[in-house]
């Protein structure tokens, strides 16, 4: 979301809306009294729409300067209810085996909108913390090193935030399968791609087949 | 096992806090502006309510706006509108001056953007010694005053902002590149003509 007052042309463009706007509203109340309300009622559930429709310009493509040693490949893992899937250990393993591979898990405490404004985000990072420990805890078991941190609750963020410490040569993520993923209704895997100029491997892990078994 | 962020110490890695994310990206005096806009509106908001009180939720509200025998100046306040939108159109033209390295626009349009709010200023001045009525008269007076005062009070800080950037301006200040000093008043400036079409629309005209 953008505010009309992030610039001097969008303050500029957003007086203009203003104008017209007003002028209708002036207009449909000298017909009649309803008539202008309804129009007034109209036009800011318009603008309000609009306003939260509108998406930001993208940010532009970074390129990742990776601190990998000779033959070193470090790779950032992002997941969070999909952290412990097998599809997704399977994953780290295989890239484990292939290359002298040091891992970064990254578990998003993901929280609701409201929690968020309200800072009640406590509950979601120790959820997140407890998943990302067990995960962590599981790779150990066989053999796996990798280091892990719960991150900011939006996962773009939390990416963000990774690849500034870590600069890794791979991003994998690990998300529901379509239908069920938030992260892939928000385009978090095309954005990430779009971000950054480093290889990004996307993982579906399906808990609910799992369960179902 | 361990849970902390991945430490990295070999050589060439990064040290201090890392560079801030595309999400903390705003400009620290933008977002003041913001924040400063934000807090107006709640301001103007207050006002506001008072007014829509006053004119429709009190069972005592004046059938008529304003209540017999007063009147209001529309017709004048309607040009002083005309001037104030324009001086918006001359602010923009100064800033896209600056912009493209053109000083003479630039400061053109903003001894005109000034010269306009203050026509504007003084028009309202005029208009208050001669509406008829004052603070006294009853609710929709102080209202009225208090709405259009408050405006105005947002005018002469306009004003000052203005003048400071036309000072700056005519001693050479200001580029192509570095032109932040007349983006944020700019942004300002047009705030305050936005509460303006506000102000008159539902004062004067509805």
């Amino acid at each position: 979301m953008e505010s009309p007052f992030r610039s001097e042309a969008a303050a500029f463009r957003f007086l203009l809306i203003t104008i017209g706007a007003f002028a209708l509203i002036v207009l449909a109340a000298w017909a009649s009294t309803a008539l202008g309300f309804l129009t007034f009622l109209g036009l800011s559930a318009a603008a309000v729409a609009v306003y939260l429709r509108q998406r930001g310009p993208a940010p532009e493509r970074e390129r990742v300067e990776p601190l990998s040693g000779p033959g070193e490949r470090r790779i950032l893992v992002v997941a969070n209810e999909t952290v412990e899937g097998e599809e997704l250990l399977s994953t780290i393993s295989t890239l484990a085996l292939s290359h002298n591979a040091r891992f970064l898990v990254v578990s998003p405490a993901l929280n609701s909108r409201l929690k968020t404004f309200t800072s009640d985000e406590d509950p979601a990072r120790e959820t997140a913390q407890k998943r990302l420990d067990d995960t962590l805890e599981r790779l150990s078991s066989v053999g796996i090193d990798a280091h892990g941190e719960v991150g900011d609750g939006d996962p773009l963020v939390a990416i963000d935030d990774a690849v500034r410490t870590f600069r890794p040569d791979e991003i994998v993520i690990s998300t529901h399968p379509l239908g069920r993923s938030n992260w892939l209704e928000r385009g978090i895997v095309e954005s990430v791609r779009a971000r950054y100029d480093v290889d990004v491997t996307h993982v579906v892990v399906d808990l609910s087949a799992r369960e179902g078994a | 096992m361990s849970t902390h962020t991945e430490a990295v110490s070999h050589h060439g890695e990064h040290h201090g806090p890392p560079t801030a994310n595309h999400s903390s990206r705003v400009d620290a005096r933008t977002l003041g502006m913001l924040l400063f806009i934000g807090s107006e509106i709640m301001l103007f908001g207050s006002f506001f309510a008072a007014y829509f009180f006053v004119r429709v939720v009190n069972p005592g509200a004046p059938a008529e706006w304003p209540p017999p025998p007063y009147e209001f100046p529309v017709f004048v306040a309607g040009v002083n509108t005309c001037i104030l939108v324009t001086s918006s159109f001359t602010m923009h033209w100064a800033l896209q001056s600056i912009k493209r390295g053109q000083r003479t626009g630039f400061l053109a349009g903003m001894v005109l953007t000034f010269l306009m709010g203050l026509a504007f200023l003084c028009t309202q001045v005029i208009e208050y010694l001669n509406v008829g009525f004052n603070t006294g008269d009853g609710a929709f007076a102080s209202v009225f005053f208090g709405l259009t005062g408050l405006h105005g009070a947002h005018v002469a800080i306009g004003l000052s902002l203005l003048l400071m950037v036309i000072i700056r301006g005519f001693r050479g200040h200001y580029s192509p590149e570095h032109h932040h000093g007349v983006e944020l008043p700019g942004i300002y400036w047009h705030f305050v003509d936005v509460m303006w079409i506000v102000v008159y629309s539902t004062v004067y005209l509805i």
